[in-house]
């Protein structure tokens, strides 16, 4: 495919200095963000010297640390479910016909775009009922914690997962497969063998995404959190509706570089994505 | 790809009867592939979903609480009320505009990306990438600390002499910081949609003496259609919903119908008519689904 056509003259200007434009627009708040929390002054945004002592204050806050904990331990466990979830189904879309494989791939797309307050509320009713119920039919008493986080971020994830697997599976050559299975190799071993190790940067990839959305959800999880359970993003939400103070300037560094490193690693597995 | 078992003979595979037997194992092997996540999202989607609309139809009682009986559309007619109406026109017009602001700065932008050399394009595009998978909360937090008292903008206009600026707590804000956090949303679908014209039928254009402006209007404009509506839809959507922007940036005018519907249920609890304006905002989406899926099928 040819490159499109660089204009020439007042238009070529004109584009190179929206692109540079564009990318100052990106980096220069985030470079502020990270400045500032090195920052010794009481007020955000103003510069007072250097200091470590919003990184000291997250470090020794156990609010803060907790918040963390709860974060990692519900990506984790909402990272393995979706992961796997997710791959079957891009498994079942992409390589077998189905009846109601259509509603499938439908209601598939719903989570991706419906938006997060919509998705929160649903969620908040239906633990609420669901609770409910369980407490007339059987005594128990159930509470908002980290299932109903858990569960909640697995409903989101699949569908994300599927996508980015999907991409892998529909961008792969199915000659390997059927000569697997022409040599007789049963369809489970021409998967373990053949497609896995193919779609493998794939599922890295859906891995880290869902990883990352778990992570960054504020809304959804505000929804359906419960006492305990308060998470990274919605504990510093939290504390900015309370008010602006400079340890979250730190903290959100700290939850920026968590996003970079994961950007990072996706890049890997797209890398791998070509060299296959 | 059908596949026969493996101890089936030569001749077998040959005859219809067994082509169906081996069809009909194909098609339930892949339905329970399916079921795990099929069965996961009628529990956790479907029906949170039927719950909502059944909500919408319910009222609130005296204690905050839902009376499931005796349905009602009390709670859809409350929309006609001035002040949702003031909400709901308020969250168009600013995801609206918020679109248009992404398209503007988004085009040319893509279309910059499109004519880079491949090895400075993968590396450009990466920095597209970045931003899109950073916390979004961050990034809005960002702006707040740049928007603040005395924060660097504050600076910035002062040194150039141009006063104070009152930008925080303000529509503009809001816009601004959707802009900020759903700018990549619009970039990539673009960038796909150009980087795919074959750049060849716009030099036609011009060996034929179009102007830049008829170039673009009438190929380059009709072949990226795709991308564009995409890209909209992806920026309209949650500007619809936002919640987290107008919270941080704005202030007591700028509720948002996002906002407005977490309100509803956690401060006004008054859950019914929450559930109501949330399918409203469904609706809307459900209304750009489908004009993406109806236009990007004729023009794709």
């Amino acid at each position: 495919m040819s490159t499109a056509v660089e204009p020439r003259g007042w238009a070529k200007l004109a584009l190179h200095i929206n692109g540079w434009f564009v990318y100052f627009f990106f980096y220069a708040p985030i470079a502020l963000l990270v400045l500032f929390s090195f920052s010794n002054n009481r007020n955000v945004g103003i510069w007072g010297g250097f200091t470590l002592d919003w990184y000291q204050e997250f470090f020794n806050s156990s609010n803060a640390q907790g918040a963390l904990s709860n974060s990692v331990k519900i990506a984790v466990v909402v990272t393995f479910v979706s992961v796997i979830l997710g791959t079957m189904s891009a498994l079942a879309l992409e390589r077998f016909t189905f009846r109601g494989k259509k509603v499938f791939d439908a209601l598939l797309y719903l989570p991706i775009i419906i938006p997060d307050v919509t998705m929160a509320v649903m969620l908040l009713l239906f633990f609420g009922e669901f609770f409910e119920l369980l407490d007339m039919a059987f005594g128990f008493q159930l509470r908002k914690g980290f299932w109903s986080i858990v569960i909640s971020h697995i409903a989101f994830n699949i569908s994300f997962v599927s996508v980015v697997v999907r991409a892998r599976l529909t961008g792969m050559d199915t000659d390997l497969e059927e000569a697997a299975v022409d040599l007789y190799a049963s369809r489970w071993k021409a998967f373990r063998y053949v497609t896995f190790p193919q779609i493998l940067p794939g599922i890295a990839g859906g891995a880290l995404l869902a990883m990352t959305l778990s992570l960054d959800d504020v809304v959804i999880t505000q929804f359906v959190t419960g006492p305990g359970w308060t998470t990274l993003p919605v504990y510093v939400f939290g504390l900015i509706r309370k008010g602006v103070t400079p340890a979250i300037n730190s903290i959100s560094v700290i939850m920026l570089l968590a996003s970079m490193i994961l950007v990072v690693l996706s890049l890997f597995a797209e890398r791998a994505r070509h060299s296959v | 790809m059908a596949i026969a078992s493996d101890q089936s003979s030569e001749e077998d595979r040959m005859t219809p009867q067994f082509e169906k037997v081996a069809e009909k194992k194909e098609s339930r092997r892949g339905f329970l592939l399916a079921l795990p996540s099929y069965v996961y999202l009628i529990i956790f989607f479907v029906i949170p979903l039927i719950i909502v609309l059944v909500y919408s139809f319910a009222t609130r009682n005296r204690f905050g609480g839902t009376d499931l009986s005796g349905w009602n559309l009390e709670s859809y007619e409350r929309i006609a009320e001035p002040i949702v109406r003031t909400i709901l026109f308020r969250s168009l017009w600013l995801a609206f505009l918020t679109t248009v602001i992404c398209l503007l700065i988004a085009y040319p932008f893509a279309y910059f990306l499109a004519t880079r050399r491949p090895a400075i394009r993968n590396v450009m595009l990466v920095f597209v990438m970045i931003p899109f998978w950073t916390n979004f909360l961050v990034r809005n937090f960002a702006w707040r600390v740049i928007l603040g008292n005395d924060g660097p903008l504050t600076k910035t206009t002062e040194f150039l002499g141009l006063g104070t600026q009152e930008l925080l707590f303000s529509q503009k804000a809001v816009v601004l910081g959707l802009v900020y956090g759903y700018l990549p949303f619009m970039i990539l679908p673009l960038y796909a949609a150009i980087e795919r014209i074959d750049g060849q039928l716009i030099e036609a254009s011009r060996d034929l003496y179009g102007s830049a402006w008829q170039s673009f209007r009438n190929v380059l404009l009709p072949l990226s259609m795709p991308g564009v509506i995409a890209g909209s839809i992806l920026v309209f959507i949650p500007s619809m919903g936002a919640y987290v922007t107008p919270e941080i940036l704005g202030g007591a005018k700028t509720t948002l119908l996002g906002s407005y519907i977490v309100t509803q249920f956690l401060t006004a609890r008054n859950w019914p008519f929450g559930a109501a304006l949330s399918f409203v905002l469904m609706a809307i989406m459900l209304v750009g689904t489908v004009i993406y899926f109806r236009k990007g099928g004729r023009t794709l």
